[in-house]
């Protein structure tokens, strides 16, 4: 395991390219469902003051 | 009637492509495609991880230091492919002012960005114990980063418009003239003499790889062309929804879902 870790010396490197492509790619597929659940909250609190402002003149 | 008999003879085809390009259409069915693209990107991209790190052996030259190769190849390859999908579809957007090629150019952009991105990272770390250095001005490493800001800066136009659709085609527009960097990315390692290795796997003819090197590398291709129509679909999904926030059909979703969330 250790030997594994080690690679050959190249641990750093290796382990790191593999890290900032497992994270970067992580944060992407992250981003549109903040992007998609912030749209729609803002759309349905729009909808709710419209909806308010028609119920109370 | 002219116009009557036109639309009667639109094949299937055809009229299946109409219908894609309906926003709600269009929403649905990728809502639909997106939960199976995650998950084969997922596997294959965890048979490929491993297959790079655990099964193919060590290079005779490089040690495991080759084993950058993994991620560094098939995102060097997506930052490319990605381009040329954006460029297309912002070709089709600003030529037939296509809504939906408008909302997949710039969907593209970030995950395109994001591989250009792990590319010119891995090729740094990989640089260091190779060539002795992080960074040089050789053509490949500077046109894949000219390529970058050409990302950066199609997604920074297109926040830097306040109407959604002009900075679009504004975006589309720098798009395609960033197309010019593609040819020099690829023929970089040809026409000029540089650091960076030449091409050690081809499409046509045979590649100088052994298949135990090849399959993992070939594996981790598929998964990230897999990835990428995921991250497309999710954020087109995304950015349908703000587009046509005052539809019906959106109130509609968004309604449905935030009563879920309130419970």
């Amino acid at each position: 395991m250790a030997e594994f870790l080690h690679m050959g010396g190249y641990g750093a490197y290796v382990w790191a390219a593999y890290t900032v492509f497992v994270v970067v790619l992580f944060a992407d597929a992250l981003m549109p469902l903040w992007q998609r659940r912030n749209t729609l909250r803002e759309i349905d609190a729009r909808l709710r003051r419209e909806s308010n402002r028609k119920s109370t003149p | 009637m002219p116009a009557c008999t036109g639309t009667m003879k639109m094949s299937p085809l055809v009229l299946w492509f109409h219908k894609l390009g309906s926003p709600p259409y269009f929403y649905r069915l990728a809502g639909r495609f997106l939960p199976w693209l995650y998950a084969i990107a997922l596997v294959t991209g965890a048979v490929g991880l491993y297959g790079g790190l655990v099964v193919a052996p060590a290079d005779y030259q490089q040690g495991d230091s080759f084993r950058m190769i993994y991620v560094h190849v098939p995102c060097a390859w997506m930052s490319l492919f990605v381009y040329a999908f954006m460029a297309a579809n912002s070709f089709v957007a600003l030529v037939w002012r296509i809504k939906l090629s408008e909302t997949l150019a710039m969907a593209s952009a970030p995950v395109g960005a994001a591989f250009t991105f792990i590319t010119l990272v891995s090729g740094s770390l990989w640089g260091k114990p190779m060539w002795g250095t992080w960074w040089t001005w050789d053509a490949r490493l500077t046109s894949e980063l000219v390529l970058l800001f050409l990302y950066l800066g199609v997604i920074g136009l297109y926040h830097a418009i306040e109407d959604a659709r002009q900075a679009a085609r504004a975006a589309a527009f720098l798009a395609l003239i960033g197309v010019v960097n593609l040819p020099i990315v690829h023929y970089s390692v040809v026409w000029w003499n540089t650091l960076h290795q030449g091409q050690t796997v081809s499409l046509m003819g045979q590649s100088k790889m052994s298949s135990s090197m090849l399959w993992p590398l070939l594996t981790m291709a598929f998964a990230t062309h897999v990835y990428f129509f995921a991250s497309l679909l999710a954020r087109s999904r995304a950015a349908l929804l703000a587009l046509e926030s005052g539809k019906e059909w959106v109130r509609g979703i968004a309604q449905t879902q935030e009563a879920h969330a309130h419970g």
